[in-house]
């Protein structure tokens, strides 16, 4: 089933399929290391609901939900 | 021989501690040409030949989205250094990989320095170093900075690259990055570019692969004919449509395949990626949804506690019995035995003693406070605090990015704004440089430090931690309304990496704590002085140059009488204090010089609280409240005001931040006066 990063709940694997978004947020969020394969798990929300942490390429990557709207992933287990 | 190596790599990968290591004590620090970002050099010890060390601002990526990776781009390609020491964080391979990918395809020989080694050993995790140098094609020396290992082998390797120069052309073309398909069009463009290489100072693979990508940075500098973009135009759009993507993403998506491919083969992970680690078990305990944010105020609370408490106390009563005491008694009997003049007795014990005694007895404290920011910061914690708080920031509008700027902004605002640069979006930044002086700099802290123990002695601790949250507050009411007037606009993306938790060294924090806190101790020995030998003059003499009796009658008398009706209402209308909030524009610890001179401290005494005394006439609690909330919010001092001019690059911009700000403060001390006073405090 298709659906975004800000869709996984915390403990959820998903493969990024694509990324979408402005420039610069694809651009950002490329470098960071989400990119088209790379599989991503989500750790944890924070406190306030607002950010959530990923587990991706090995390190730990602290992004918004409005970003990782952007995100197109395919859960995996 | 001479030569220069730069030092690239991403933030957290140990790169100030391997430059700390390297150059020792030979680092200075400048600022980039016509930008505001610290540029650090150094000399490599221990090396016969004259090498340069530049230290080049930490960045993920060579692309030009922010102005520190522009600062490193332009860097490499204009000055092309002789090396390229490119340092990856061994913990974090593939992502840091990701700039090497990047790096080599400038054509400048690189090293890298596969730093933090004894974490990948500690977690029984295999790296196969030579088949990973063999991969990447260019050589590798395994490094733990903080302990000096490895750093006389990498400088040796650099140095031999550096000799024999151009050991094999370490190009993205010898490295496969790129399959067949995309490697075709950037081929093409780069036969394209053939005819014109004399306009083209840099590697043309690497201009070929900007232009591809459609880099507007590199269009512009390069002033190439319309006639040959268009024929590179007419490629991207074909790669575009081959692979159904934007050329910017097929290039990264390639990176990001051969980087995976080569770590597969080359790395052994001992943990799966679910598995958790000291760190993440740490993690789970300090970002936990119920038990963060009360932790977080119990770290802040605990760093005052310790600053402010008996501590602290006890090393401001040590400094002063030795400034006040024994110095001013030492300087007394000379000046005695000198026999010399009554106002030059005055300006030395008076003007000069008083008003640098009034600062220097809070370095001690200072130095605290930055160690235990430095700890916080090496440690990991801010980057999880910035995790924890994001969601305010959201509200106001700011990218998370503007936490760092804020929470440097408790160190001193000049670095804080500077390091505004850092978010891409001009209103963010905006705002952000007119917030961040209401964060308390440590400059401010003389000041809570005085009234603080003059008025409430014992809860101290309590009442300076309240000044710095309401700083806090003042600054999110202040973004809400500034938001939804002046400056309406979306907010940026926030993407933020969250190290692993580790200790600091004890010699890293001292380093830290030191590159932060000398600044106040050459503050007092320039401006600080100058400020009190001026302070001292204008109070000691009147208008015709007639030394007064009463300094009430003296230049700042007259002048402080003059402005101190605006204070009245905030409940400290006497001309001292208005004088004191006035000469704190030079720097805010000039705020406590000024009282300690023109509370007349001239006469040593042993007492340890003199000044403390002298204000208890002076002020109540409540004034002493309105009066710290009032130093903590208005105008910053001269220093910060220059930089706000520079990074706002408008007039307009500045007067309105400086106005805002003061108009706050006002409103702030008011309202504290009024109401506590209404309230029967």
């Amino acid at each position: 089933m298709a659906r975004t990063l800000k869709g996984l709940k915390p403990g959820e694997k998903g493969i990024v399929t694509k990324v979408s978004g402005g420039t610069a947020t694809k651009r950002r969020l490329m470098d960071m290391g989400i990119t088209k394969g790379a599989e991503v798990l989500v750790r944890k929300v924070a406190p306030l609901g607002d950010p959530v942490e990923v587990k991706v390429r090995g390190y730990e990557l602290s992004l918004r939900r409005a970003d990782a709207e952007n995100v197109d992933v395919e859960l995996s287990k | 021989m001479s030569f220069r190596f730069a030092l690239v790599g991403n933030p957290n990968s140990g790169k100030t501690s391997l430059f700390n290591e390297i150059t020792g004590n030979t680092q200075y620090v400048g600022n980039w040409p016509g930008v505001t970002v610290e540029k650090k050099e150094g000399r490599a010890k221990k090396i016969k030949d004259d090498v340069k060390i530049i230290d080049l601002p930490g960045i993920y990526s060579l692309s030009p989205y922010t102005l520190e990776e522009i600062i490193a781009r332009d860097y490499l390609v204009d000055e092309k250094p002789d090396v390229v020491i490119n340092i990856v964080d061994a913990t974090n391979i593939e992502r840091n990989l990701y700039l090497t990918t990047q790096l080599v395809e400038l054509g400048l020989p690189v090293v890298i320095a596969l730093n933090m080694m004894d974490e990948v050993e500690a977690a029984k995790d295999k790296i196969d170093i030579d088949a990973l140098a063999k991969s990447l094609g260019i050589p590798i020396i395994p490094t733990v900075a903080t302990k000096g290992r490895g750093v006389n082998e990498l400088m040796q390797k650099s140095l031999q690259i550096a000799q024999t120069a151009a050991v094999g052309s370490a190009t993205g073309k010898s490295l496969n990055i790129f399959n067949k398909g995309i490697e075709k069009y950037i081929t093409e463009a780069e036969s394209a570019l053939a005819a014109h290489l004399q306009d083209i100072p840099f590697n043309p693979r690497w201009v070929a692969l900007k232009l591809l990508e459609g880099d507007l940075k590199i269009i512009d500098r390069l002033n190439l004919p319309g006639k040959l973009l268009q024929e590179i135009g007419q490629r991207r759009d074909m790669l575009e449509e081959e692979y159904g993507s934007d050329a910017e993403t097929i290039i990264a998506d390639a990176r990001y395949d051969f980087i995976s491919g080569i770590v597969k083969k080359t790395i052994e992970r001992k943990r799966s990626q679910g598995a958790l680690s000291t760190s993440d078990k740490i993690d789970k305990v300090v970002t936990n949804r119920l038990l963060a944010i009360p932790l977080f105020l119990a770290v802040m609370f605990v760093v005052f506690r310790i600053t402010f408490g008996a501590l602290g106390s006890f090393t401001i009563d040590w400094v002063d019995a030795l400034i006040n005491g024994t110095i001013a008694g030492t300087i007394n009997g000379w000046l005695e035995a000198l026999g010399a003049a009554e106002w030059l007795h005055a300006l030395i014990i008076d003007g000069i003693l008083a008003g640098l005694s009034s600062i220097l007895v809070f370095v001690p404290q200072i130095m605290i406070l930055f160690l235990f920011l430095a700890f916080l910061e090496d440690s990991g914690y801010m980057a999880r605090a910035a995790f924890i708080m994001d969601r305010l920031f959201k509200r106001l509008g700011l990218s998370g990015k503007s936490f760092i700027p804020m929470l440097m902004g408790f160190g001193c605002s000049v670095p804080a704004i500077m390091a505004t640069r850092t978010l891409e979006n001009e209103k963010d930044r905006r705002l952000t440089i007119i917030l961040t002086p209401f964060m308390s700099c440590g400059a401010k802290l003389p000041i809570y430090a005085l009234f603080a123990g003059a008025f409430f002695a014992n809860n101290q601790s309590l009442v300076v931690f309240s000044i710095y949250l309401l700083g806090i507050v003042i600054a999110i009411l202040s973004g809400i309304i500034l938001r939804k007037t002046v400056l309406k606009g979306e907010p940026t993306p926030f993407l933020m990496e969250l190290p692993p938790y580790r200790i600091p060294t004890g010699k890293g924090l001292l380093i830290h704590m030191w590159d932060r806190g000398k600044g106040f101790i050459k503050k007092a020995g320039t401006v600080i002085f100058a400020a009190a030998v001026f302070i001292w003059f204008f109070q000691t003499f009147n208008f015709s140059l007639k030394m007064v009796e009463d300094p009430a009658n003296s230049i700042l008398g007259v002048i402080g009488r003059g402005i101190a009706p605006i204070f009245s209402p905030l409940g400290f209308g006497d001309w001292k204090s208005a004088v004191a909030i006035f000469t704190g524009l030079l720097a805010k610890e000039v705020v406590v010089t000024t009282m300690g001179i023109l509370h007349g401290l001239g006469e040593v005494t042993e007492s340890s609280t003199s000044l403390i005394g002298a204000m208890q006439t002076y002020f109540t609690p409540l004034k002493a409240y309105a009066f710290m909330a009032f130093t903590l919010l208005y105008m910053p001092c001269i220093a910060a005001f220059g930089v706000i001019k520079r990074e706002m690059n408008s007039w307009k911009w500045t007067w309105f931040a400086v106005g805002f700000q003061t108009a706050v403060a006002w409103l702030v001390a008011f309202v504290i006066y009024q109401v506590g006073s209404l309230l029967g405090f």
